[in-house]
């Protein structure tokens, strides 16, 4: 047990999901043209104005409701002045001291635990462009060509901060998968992080157990999946563990994290950091959020994942483990319930769902809502398999066509012949046959080997090509042998 | 024919009946600017090709009995040069921008195109807004037509030079802290500084966001009624426009003064403040005022001695963070061979603008720094609305807050610009205007001893353009006011 106290903070910055930017009627569309979505407004050209997008801030509001967060009723932006090359007006538009939402919070669990975590603020921003750097190391400090893309530039982002409440790198990464969760059910942002859309800065520091002060933090950049979030902090907890036992004092500093070598250096301390010169933008007015506006977005608020995963149990009577798997994601919770109304054996819809769908999808890069398997035949295979018609190995069969070929499990195993053989007279037969062709087998079980059935068994199914009823193999198996 | 000592409105009457057409009339007053401007320096950057284009395509639209047309249709009118015309040198007057071309137009542009009005160029001004001569253009001082060693105020100088000297019959300004006012009083015109947010900022290169504002220059109140009126009215590009409607300001004038209440705020008139000419003339004017049925009552608008300072640290705060964008990465003047990032950006900035620019630059810097930020931005913030309120309990019982405008009549090129307090006092009576939001209009009010013109300032409530039409129309009648160096060869 390590004599250190971890102290985590969470930076989650989402894209919302909004047709066009935070300021302008520009697309948000990922992947155009450099420069192509652009504007007077976005390119920051001399005398252009900002014109607040109402749907970035519906959609900051039902952020707000959906993580406990005190909606403020007065709400302004800043703007946060720093010179960079992305950043074609010199400041960003952000918020500082009103933003949209304060004081939020999320639960997670970590081993079987609940554990409230706070959540500080949430504030919408404008994105900042893309830079493409040619040159050796493809940074700028060498680059031999510096270009600029200003598509992403103005597109709105949600920052959330956590407040320091997370102790582990495992409940750092339970916290981005319960955020993101939240975040997609209510359709806030698509939280895809290799298109930028969710983006997340950790702060981290040690201190002894029983210390009341913090020690500075250390800001972790560049990471981009949960996974290597939770590889930096771990990688960061062991450095900064070194340095508290070599007597070393840890400083404030922001440093980058490495994917492949799995670890983080010095990026900047924070004296070489800059003072933003915060202040209220005087091109845009105070967002007055009435009680009525408010009411009207929580019109809009879905059952949120925790509710729905108790449901689950409760309605369906899922294992917690099943209802976790499926309600993590929207649309496969939503994928299941319409599977549900269907047909009532649930626990057979979840596995095939949590097992081979989730596996083929997995497989094929697909998403759940390009599912080539639609709900009406997946419950149709569960009915094959109910009423006896095939197998569950069988099905295993089935499932691979329905996936690759779209097909009806009814269609594929017509087509095939895959009708389980209930007939006790071919089943009989089949194992005659298995049992003349096996006498050394036959001999070790007589001679008290239980076990062996089980080979027997198998070399049944093959003999049938697998449609032979298992159940029905078991118990002739079991009669002849003991005859 | 000289169209050039004529009025706007008498003009756009003249182009209806199709006594002339816009292309005469234009013709005439590009003729005028290729004669006077050499010297003047009004214009810096001339756009006659488009604006005789727009001319004929008025003529035509006249020919085949076009109808609802605006008031100034085919009246020629001059921009300043900070603002957005699509195709157009929009420079500022800094070298920073000295090729930029802009790819949109201004709401104001467009308003003006709409309204059929051949835009002749863009006027001279201070750099970016910031000053009281023009003499901080990198394009040069204009000079005053009523005495060319002198300054024509600013920072609106050109536009106001423009009309004066009858290079334009109509100019349009933008006004921070006093921009259109001061060189409108210093040319002998008419200037007005509307309500903020009653003209659209978009497209108007920004100085400070929250006290720039737009307005037109004429050579009387009813051009310039005429013009605010187009100009005017909501725009959903910028969020700072009030969505309030905008009423027919030719209906309120030729109107009766009687009852009609005049404060004069004690801190404008205090002794030494003002040139005694000005105090004369100022003087005789609250008499005409009086003899047309205006009350008059003294009032104190007590956070006056804190103006300037306020003003000099919202403006600069704001313009600082407003000009951050000029870096030489995007557009406009680049340092070339540039070993980094940061030389290229900074060698930009320290080359591209000018030194009242940078001076203002790092004022605003300062006052935003961290640890500064309470004792200056914030306590500013709040002085303005001690500043605002001065205002509103005035205007609980009166029409109208009537002062001079400037200090003295136009001062001598050269004689404040290495003295950036004096000049910055110069604007020390039309600042309060900025702060509150209110509108404030200048006009001739009498001839200074040396024969400069001397001007009058109203400051009305908030979206009470139109009495202060009322007021200054009434008095422009019972004075008589001549301007003698609009048709002058």
């Amino acid at each position: 047990m390590s004599k250190y106290e971890t102290i985590i903070g969470l930076e989650v910055h989402v894209q919302l999901k909004t047709a066009t930017k935070l300021f302008c009627g520009c697309s948000t569309k990922f992947g155009a043209e450099a420069n192509t979505h652009t504007c007077p407004v976005c390119l920051g050209l001399p005398g252009a104005l900002p014109v607040l997008n109402k749907k970035a801030v519906n959609l900051a509001i039902l952020t707000g409701l959906a993580l406990k967060f005190k909606i403020n009723e007065f709400a302004r932006f800043d703007r946060k002045n720093y010179f960079y090359p992305d950043l074609p007006k010199g400041y960003q538009i952000s918020q500082k001291d009103k933003p949209f939402c304060e004081h939020g919070k999320l639960e997670i669990t970590i081993d079987g635990v609940k554990k409230e975590i706070g959540i500080t603020r949430a504030h919408l921003e404008e994105d900042a462009g893309k830079l493409l750097h040619s040159g050796s190391s493809g940074q700028i400090g060498d680059a031999e060509e510096s270009l600029v893309d200003l598509n992403r530039t103005c597109v709105p982002l949600l920052e959330i901060v956590s407040e320091p409440d997370l102790r582990s790198p495992a409940e750092a990464f339970e916290y981005l998968g319960a955020l993101k969760s939240i975040l997609q059910y209510i359709g806030v942002s698509d939280c895809d992080m290799e298109k930028g859309s969710l983006r997340c800065d950790a702060n981290i520091s040690l201190r002894p157990f029983g210390q009341k002060e913090f020690n500075p933090k250390v800001e972790i950049k560049n990471v981009n999946s949960f996974k290597n979030v939770k590889d930096a902090l771990e990688y960061e907890t062991a450095r900064q563990t070194q340095c508290l036992d070599s007597g070393e004092k840890t400083f404030q500093e922001t440093r980058l994290f490495s994917a492949e070598k799995g670890t983080t250096t010095a990026m900047r301390a924070k004296e070489e950091s800059n003072d933003y010169r915060y202040f209220p933008e005087p091109d845009l007015v105070v967002n007055h959020i009435t009680k009525e506006m408010i009411e009207e977005i929580k019109k809009t608020l879905v059952e949120l994942p925790a509710v729905r995963r108790s449901r689950f149990v409760t309605a369906y009577g899922l294992p917690e483990y099943d209802a976790g798997v499926l309600t993590a994601s929207k649309a496969f919770a939503d994928y299941f319930e319409v599977c549900a109304g269907l047909n009532k054996n649930y626990k057979a819809i979840s596995n095939l769902i949590m097992g081979d769908l989730m596996g083929f999808l997995k497989a094929a890069g697909k998403d759940i809502s390009d599912s080539p398997v639609k709900p009406e035949n997946l419950v149709k295979l569960v009915k094959l398999i109910d009423t006896n018609i095939i197998s569950s190995k069988i099905a295993k069969v089935v499932f691979e066509d329905m996936f690759k070929e779209s097909a009806d499990p009814e269609d594929v195993v017509k087509a095939k012949g895959l009708v389980q053989i209930t007939d006790e007279g071919a089943v009989g037969k089949i194992i005659d046959k298995v049992l003349l062709e096996n006498p050394a087998i036959v001999a070790e079980y007589k001679s008290g080997k239980d076990k062996v059935i089980g080979n027997l068994v198998g070399k049944v199914m093959k003999e049938s090509a697998g449609k032979a009823s298992p159940g029905l193999v078991n118990k002739i198996l079991k009669e002849k042998l003991s005859n | 024919m000289n169209y050039t000592g004529l009025k706007a409105l008498e003009l756009a009457k003249l182009i209806r009946e199709k006594q002339i057409t816009s292309k005469e009339v234009t013709m005439g007053f590009i003729e005028r600017i290729k004669q006077k401007n050499v010297k003047l320096n009004a214009f810096v950057n001339e756009e006659f090709e488009g604006a005789i284009k727009t001319a004929e395509n008025c003529d035509n639209i006249l020919a085949i009995g076009g109808k609802e047309l605006s008031p100034l249709f085919g009246v020629p009118i001059a921009l300043k040069a900070n603002m957005c015309s699509e195709g157009t040198k929009v420079t500022c007057c800094s070298k920073i921008l000295e090729n930029y071309i802009s790819p949109y137009d201004a709401t104001v542009v467009e308003k003006i195109k709409k309204a059929g009005m051949p835009i002749l160029g863009k006027c001279n001004m201070d750099e970016f807004a910031m000053g009281s001569s023009t003499e901080n253009s990198v394009n040069g001082p204009s000079l005053n037509p009523w005495d060319n060693s002198r300054i024509p105020g600013g920072s609106s100088g050109g536009s106001s030079v423009a009309v004066a000297a009858g290079l334009s019959p109509l100019a349009l300004g933008s006004d921070t802290g006093g921009s259109i006012r001061q060189p409108a009083a210093c040319c002998g015109v008419v200037g007005l500084k509307p309500t903020y947010g009653r003209v659209s900022r978009y497209g108007l290169v920004a100085f400070a966001s929250s006290l720039d504002q737009i307005g037109p220059f004429s050579g009387d109140i009813e051009d310039n009624a005429a013009l605010l009126e187009i100009i005017a009215g909501y725009d959903k590009r910028d969020s700072t426009s009030i969505n309030k409607e905008v009423p027919a300001y030719s209906k309120y004038l030729n109107k009766s003064l009687k009852g009609m209440k005049i404060a004069m705020p004690k801190e404008y008139f205090i002794k030494g403040g003002l040139a005694p000419d000005v105090l004369e003339a100022l003087n005789s004017s609250v008499e005409i005022f009086k003899k047309l049925g205006a009350e008059f009552e003294q009032v104190s608008l007590p956070h006056t001695e804190y103006c300037l300072a306020t003003y000099y640290i919202i403006a600069t705060a704001e313009a600082s963070s407003n000009l951050a964008r000029y870096d030489g990465v995007h557009y406009g003047y680049r340092k070339k061979d540039s070993k980094s990032l940061i030389e290229m950006m900074t060698k930009s900035r320290a080359e591209g603008f000018g030194n009242e620019v940078k001076r203002r630059i790092m004022l605003g810097t300062y006052v935003l720094s961290a640890g500064y930020y309470d004792a200056y931005y914030l306590k500013a913030q709040k002085v303005r609305t001690l500043i605002k309120r001065d205002f509103d309990r005035v205007f609980e019982k009166f029409d109208c807050v009537l002062t001079p405008t400037t200090p003295a009549s136009a001062f001598k090129l050269g004689e404040k610009i290495l003295d950036p307090i004096q000049m910055y006092l110069s604007d020390i009576f039309t600042i309060s205007a900025n702060l509150a939001g209110v509108p404030a209009i200048s006009l001739p009010c009498g001839l200074s001893d040396n024969k400069l013109p001397v001007g009058l300032q109203l400051i009305g409530k908030p979206f009470m353009e139109g009495e202060l039409f009322t007021l200054a129309h009434a008095f422009e009648k019972a004075y008589g006011w001549k301007n003698t160096v609009n048709t002058e060869v």
